[in-house]
């Protein structure tokens, strides 16, 4: 083991972070804006409408990422249609088809986690919300998703820390993200132990992170809620705040809420 | 694409067989761990810890590449020869670790869940260490630890397939291969979804099957 190495490797690998975090960043801003609408959906008494939107997180739940991801980059351009399409420059390019499947397959688990959350939200708070004659927008907005948001804190964090892990799979389509700069680093010295040593050392740096920045978050939504009530079983999330380790969890293919113990 | 049906199908048995020989093993690991970290012995469980802790916050297919490429290494350094470690026994021993870890999770969290009062119970009347566990922990804490285990195991179907970066002929690799000699990608990546979203749905209904075969009536 060669520390000098080391060094290099993590001083090599760091041009790869803000590749492996705007990939990261940007499929879970669009998946949570894609996925909030959707939950609601799931969530919703309508059978078909939560049935078609259960299709699309169960196929993209069940199947790889990596097949995805290689169906987007090299199966779409068989298609004439998308080689033609204006949106073909944007196809072409790996970085926007990892980002297209980073966000497809983020959306389908993060459907699932608010949807658990919505369905974990009292009836009574919602009737009571409908009562004091509350809009359809404005209790979704001031009522049911703040509550489930909270709920579900501990496992969004799951979830982003997965996407993390995920964004590796870039290194499959040529970016040379964190993952991508070690490999070709590895296969130019022949030092495996070193340089993955490295890319490990800045993965597990951005995971924990991430579990530090959810961790404050959740302790400022407890604070703010204890603030605005008294209500004490509104935050039924401070267990996780002991260890934000002890909270990371596979990325659950079936729904949380019928698996809950 | 008919021509490699056959091939689909010896890749998809190499994938359930990766699959199952990981999972047993990392399970194996797992409760290993999970009891090692429950027990008094402060370095052991300090030890147990830091493996948890690092695999799960490692991606996967890091894990591969390290144990595949560190694996060859080190056998090119023994041997003094260029040896390439086959890339089953790489997949399995990196996917087992993965396992192992996660597992490791939730065998504690289930241990933890069986009321203190069982073990001794068990102790007084005379049992040994090993028949309290086998008797009495392990079968209880089966049906806490099954709902997230099942999940697990359908994240270990779904991470077979980084192992065909290494080179493993699977269900992933033989859409790649055919993908690029057929010049056609878009079949063969829906026919390994297929074959995926198949072995997922299969893994999915046998978990609530087995769910339900061991659910105690009235709880």
């Amino acid at each position: 083991m060669d520390l000098g190495l080391i060094v290099e490797s993590i001083s090599v690998l760091v041009h790869g972070v803000f590749l492996t975090l705007s990939l990261t960043l940007l499929s879970l801003v669009i998946s949570f804006f894609l996925s909030v609408p959707l939950s609601l959906l799931r969530a919703s008494l309508n059978r078909t409408l939560s049935a078609s939107v259960l299709a699309y997180t169960y196929v993209f739940r069940g199947t790889p990422l990596l097949v995805q991801l290689f169906l987007v980059y090299y199966g779409l351009s068989q298609l004439s249609i998308v080689r033609q399409s204006l949106l073909w420059p944007v196809l072409r390019e790996p970085f926007w088809c990892a980002l297209i499947t980073f966000s497809l397959n983020s959306t389908a688990y993060t459907t699932e986690v608010f949807k658990a959350g919505i369905l974990a939200v009292p009836r009574g708070v919602v009737e009571a919300a409908k009562a004091l004659g509350l809009s359809r927008f404005m209790l979704i907005r001031l009522i049911i998703f703040p509550l489930a948001f909270r709920t579900v804190l501990p496992s969004y964090a799951n979830e982003v820390i997965g996407l993390v892990k995920a964004s590796s799979l870039a290194s499959t389509v040529t970016l040379l993200e964190i993952t991508g700069l070690a490999r070709r680093m590895v296969s130019e010295t022949f030092a495996p132990y070193e340089v993955f040593l490295a890319a490990g050392l800045l993965y597990l740096l951005l995971n924990f992170t991430v579990s530090i920045v959810f961790r404050f978050l959740e302790m400022h939504l407890a604070r703010s809620s204890i603030r605005v009530s008294k209500n004490g079983t509104a935050y039924p999330v401070t267990s996780w705040l002991s260890c934000p380790w002890k909270a990371m969890s596979k990325r659950t293919h079936t729904n949380p809420s019928t698996h809950s113990l | 694409m008919l021509n490699f049906a056959l091939q689909f199908f010896n890749g998809l048995q190499i994938t359930v067989v990766l699959a199952l020989a990981s999972g047993v093993l990392g399970s194996l690991l797992g409760l290993l761990v999970a009891i090692v970290k429950l027990s008094r012995l402060r370095v052991a469980a300090l030890f147990g810890q830091t493996y948890t802790t690092i695999v799960r916050g490692l991606p996967e297919l890091l894990v591969i590449l390290v144990i595949y490429f560190g694996g060859t290494a080190a056998i090119t350094a023994l041997t003094g020869r260029y040896v390439e470690i086959n890339a089953f026994a790489a997949g399995v021993a990196a996917l087992m670790i993965v396992f192992g870890a996660y597992c490791a999770e939730i065998f504690r969290g289930a241990i933890i869940s069986i009321p203190r009062g069982q073990a001794e119970a068990a102790r007084s009347l005379g049992l040994k260490p090993w028949q309290i566990w086998t008797f009495v922990i392990l079968p209880q804490m089966m049906r806490v630890a099954l709902p997230a285990y099942g999940n697990l195991w359908i994240s270990l179907v779904k991470d077979t397939s980084l192992v065909s970066v290494i080179g493993l002929t699977d269900i992933m690799r033989v859409a790649f291969v055919g993908a690029g000699s057929m010049r056609a990608p878009l079949p063969f990546y829906l026919m390994a979804s297929a074959l995926y979203l198949a072995l997922t749905s299969l893994s999915l209904a046998s978990f609530r099957v087995l769910e339900r075969r061991i659910q105690i009536p009235g709880h």
